[in-house]
């Protein structure tokens, strides 16, 4: 697969004597949409962290658009290199934003860092960014404070893509939206994907959002996978225990609380 | 009327930011003995605020107008034994346990405190029911649980042991608010499924508060849709998802994706769910209502009843044709 | 719930209170006069007129003299200048070396952060006061060696404090993306942590200022601190005990009195700072039925 523009080989990491993942390794298209399903404690945000580099692998390797990231970065050249290759939106929409800053700010920020665009330059792509994750030009100049948290999402979703990535990892970046916003997210995050032809890794413990964002999935169950395949067949048709437990236990219309005893 | 709890136009007004404002407009619910009803909604609807208003855990400073009555009682006049009475009838589960557990105090504490304090059993009575209840509620081993703390318990473990707390009173009643937002789905299924058998078992009643209207459909008998601290719509769970009479039970429905099947777009509504101090005069869906007539602006639509259930909604009739 | 923290971050002041607010008018007073001082006072604190020891209050000497015949107003005005640049110093040396320690061991962890620690733990065994006069008795007295050795004395209670809010802070998401972004460490703690951490390091700082001040003039009450004659209210205190044996305790009153007054009014000021700061420590329950600012979650 050497058409990837994400590949995971063989990611371990140990905290202490446990190990949080063991022997993870995946690949992810351009412009796919790759999910990682699991529960808490499943080592799927880890993997998330290590690919961005928040934490530091045990063994194994990561590598974005052709360039091994599995070592901390040596230089502030290939520290802003990386930045423009993968980005993340994480969970929480009311710390995933600097509170004295205005989205407007924040988004430049990352212009400033990653393109050589001016001032005037500068200004329409904030407002281009913006317009594709459906915010108006006031939302972008009021305190996050303001903000609800399905805008402070949008925000975080504009700011990752402002660096141009051609993978944006998504952590569990809509579970905490109440559903009406969390439905809007998901549009916008569809029109991005269809726009800019960036790569989802989409982490999320709903097998209803992962259906409607991703092409492919594994399931990750005590730092391992379990099962992977594409979306429509794992969640058709799951072949692993676990995953049929998953699916089976997602309340729906007729669902039959499973009975314990 | 055999009802084990009725709310009547109940409206509640805190002080917020140094103003008075309405969170609870004109709410009116009953829950028949053993009956399970499910309480929709999403932030600001007031779901939370209700089930508190009942057992008069509101914060300080807040204004109650409208009746609430409990097996005939009026409740926002209990005093002193009459209170502790309704408290120990009526239990309420919370969404994030370790939150509602003193970290310091072992389970056993935690669990019998209530009895030996309240109904003065003795230690080891009070032990022995506790262990009886946790078997019932899927935690075995109980004696050991009863010497373990908090942080020893994994989440789904806990909320059990929540669950158990609130079953050692003996309640007619069960509020539970949102127990299982904070669980994983296997853990939330295996939750449910206690709570489902228990309540069979006891013949308790539950009001279930959460923002998953497909997990209320699937565990109440009834189920009621709030929006800007008001009902929209009281229907048998079995028709919410696909006959709901009120356009925003339709549009939280539509909203969440599909297990099954993946949409091209979702059917989204614009806008952000409001409180009730926010929501305009008229109905307060009416600025996000794609059904919106000048009428919904100007008058504020009652709850009636319609089809089996009862609606807040002036063109409830004419939609429900439309979408058949 | 975290909305409503990042809200009373911005302390404003209408979240002072009454009590807060007099402390700050108090503190702005007591600037005021010591910069105005000579303009209020035509006498020469420093010139002593024996004739007039420990007299009355009389026209142009409105609060009488000491016991070495020097105008009290005047001497009280000069006082208050070294008795608000000593624990200014302290403060900005003391806040600066916290801050940077703080966000350095919180930023980069493991070993350094270790090594500050321990560090920090063996400076908290010497109480402020002793290390100044140890300074003193060792490089000689003077205000600026109480200065330097009080600054280094309250390193650690700062450190401490601020480290574990920079840990907060650097655990967040904003925090975290800027990282991924590529931005460098110092870049993110100038532009982002630090601002961030204004409300709660003013806190610290007006609180401190408080302990300073009192700590400065036990200093030089001790005469290891601002040598006579220099007018200072530590001193001052001190050289006018012999007058309280006498009968006359104007001198000493007048300069303790002004001492506490500020010492109250700053610690008054830096505990509302703190509580609108979010990081007081002193809270009530968390005000769960508070809805978030701006609605949806």
């Amino acid at each position: 697969m050497t058409d990837a523009i994400l590949e995971v080989e063989g990611l371990r990491k140990n905290f202490g004597e446990a190990t949080a993942v063991r022997d993870v390794s995946f690949s992810l298209p351009p412009a796919g949409a790759l999910a990682i399903v699991g529960e808490s404690g499943s080592g799927k945000t880890t993997v998330a962290r290590m690919i961005v580099g928040l934490e530091r692998p045990t063994a194994g390797r990561v590598t974005a658009c052709g360039r091994d990231r599995s070592q901390p970065a040596r230089s502030a050249r290939e520290r802003r290199d990386r930045g423009g290759q993968v980005q993340i939106v994480f969970q929480d929409p009311y710390s995933s934003l600097d509170p004295r800053q205005s989205p407007a700010a924040a988004v430049e920020e990352v212009l400033r860092l990653h393109t050589r665009l001016d001032r005037g330059r500068r200004r329409a792509r904030v407002a281009e960014l913006a317009d594709l994750v459906g915010l108006d030009e006031r939302q972008m100049a009021a305190l996050p404070s303001r903000l609800s948290g399905g805008q402070r999402q949008r925000v975080a979703i504009a700011r990752a893509l402002a660096a141009e990535p051609r993978i944006l990892i998504l952590d569990e970046s809509v579970a905490a939206l109440d559903v009406s916003i969390q439905a809007q997210v998901l549009n916008v995050l569809a029109d991005v994907r269809e726009r800019t032809g960036v790569a989802y890794l989409f982490i999320s413990h709903d097998l209803a959002v992962v259906r409607q964002v991703t092409d492919d999935v594994v399931v990750m169950r005590h730092g391992a996978i379990v099962e992977r395949g594409p979306t429509d067949r794992v969640l058709d048709a799951p072949e692993h225990p676990y995953t049929q437990l998953l699916r089976a236990s997602v309340p729906r219309p007729g669902w039959q609380v499973p009975k314990t005893r | 009327m055999n009802d084990l709890l009725r709310i009547s136009g109940l409206t509640v007004r805190l002080p917020l930011d140094g103003e008075m404002r309405t969170v609870l407009s004109d709410v009116s619910l009953s829950i028949a003995a053993g009956e399970a009803v499910g309480l929709v909604g999403e932030s600001g609807s007031g779901k939370s605020m209700t089930a508190r208003s009942i057992v008069r855990l509101l914060p300080p400073g807040a204004l109650v107008e409208g009746t609430i009555r409990y097996r005939g009682n009026d409740v926002p006049s209990l005093r002193g034994q009459r209170l502790r009475d309704l408290r120990s009838s009526v239990s309420m589960v919370f969404q994030d346990p370790r939150a509602h557990i003193n970290p310091v105090r072992t389970v056993g504490d935690f669990l019998t405190e209530a009895l030996r304090v309240n109904q003065r059993v003795a230690r080891r009575e009070a032990e022995g029911r506790a262990v009886r209840v946790l078997d019932e509620v899927g935690v075995a081993d109980g004696p050991r649980r009863l010497r373990q703390y908090p942080h020893e318990l994994s989440g789904g473990l806990l909320q059990r042991v929540m669950i158990a707390a609130a079953l050692l009173t003996e309640p007619h009643l069960l509020l539970a608010d949102e127990p299982t937002t904070a669980l994983d789905v296997t853990t939330q299924a295996e939750v449910m499924a206690i709570l489902d058998e228990l309540r069979r078992e006891r013949g308790l009643a539950m009001l279930f508060i959460t923002h998953d209207l497909e997990l209320a459909a699937a565990v109440c008998d009834r189920t009621a849709v709030m929006y800007a601290g008001r009902v929209m719509e009281i229907r048998a769970s079995a028709l919410l998802h696909d006959h709901a009479l009120h356009p925003y039970t339709a549009a939280l429905a539509a909203a969440r994706p599909s297990l099954e099947r993946r949409a091209e777009r979702l059917v989204t509504t614009p806008g952000r769910p409001l409180s009730a101090f926010e929501a305009p005069d008229g109905c307060p869906f009416s600025t996000r209502c794609p059904h919106v007539r000048q009428r919904c602006h100007d008058e504020r639509p009652d709850l009636r009843p319609l089809d089996g259930g009862q609606v807040a909604c002036v063109r409830a009739e004419e939609l429900a044709v439309s979408h058949d | 719930m975290t909305a409503i923290t990042a809200l009373l971050g911005s302390s404003r002041p209408n979240r002072w209170g009454p009590l807060g607010t007099t402390a700050a008018i108090v503190i702005l007073a007591a600037v005021a006069l010591s910069v105005l001082g000579p303009a209020l006072s035509s006498a020469d604190p420093n010139a002593s007129d024996f004739a007039s020891a420990y007299a009355a209050p009389g026209a142009g000497h409105p609060l009488g003299y000491d016991g070495q015949g020097r105008d009290l107003l005047a001497r009280l005005l000069t006082g208050s200048r070294t008795s608000l640049l000593g624990p200014l110093w302290v403060v900005a040396l003391s806040m600066a070396a916290g801050t940077i320690i703080a966000i350095a061991a919180a930023w980069v962890g493991g070993w350094l952060d270790s090594v500050v620690s321990a560090a920090l733990d063996v400076v908290f065994a010497f109480p402020g006061v002793l290390l100044a006069m140890l300074v003193a008795a060792v490089f000689g007295p003077g205000l600026s060696a109480a200065v330097l050795a009080l600054s280094v004395a309250y390193v650690p209670y700062i450190a401490r404090l601020l480290r574990s809010a920079a840990l907060a802070e650097r655990r967040k998401a904003y925090v975290q993306a800027l990282e991924v972004q590529g931005l460098g460490a110092v870049a993110i703690c100038l532009r982002h942590l630090v601002p961030n951490l204004i409300p709660l390091i003013a806190a610290q700082a007006t609180l401190f200022f408080g302990y300073a001040m009192v700590d400065l003039a036990i200093v030089s009450y001790f005469g290891l601190g601002v040598q006579p004659p220099d007018a200072d209210w530590g001193v001052m205190v001190a050289g006018g005990q012999s007058g309280v044996l006498q009968g006359y305790p104007a001198e000493s009153l007048l300069a303790g009195g002004c001492i506490v007054v500020l010492v109250v009014a700053f610690n008054v000021l830096g505990e509302r700072l703190s509580d609108g700061s979010g990081q007081g420590g002193t809270f009530g329950p968390s005000r769960w039925w508070r809805p978030r600012r701006g609605g949806a979650a």
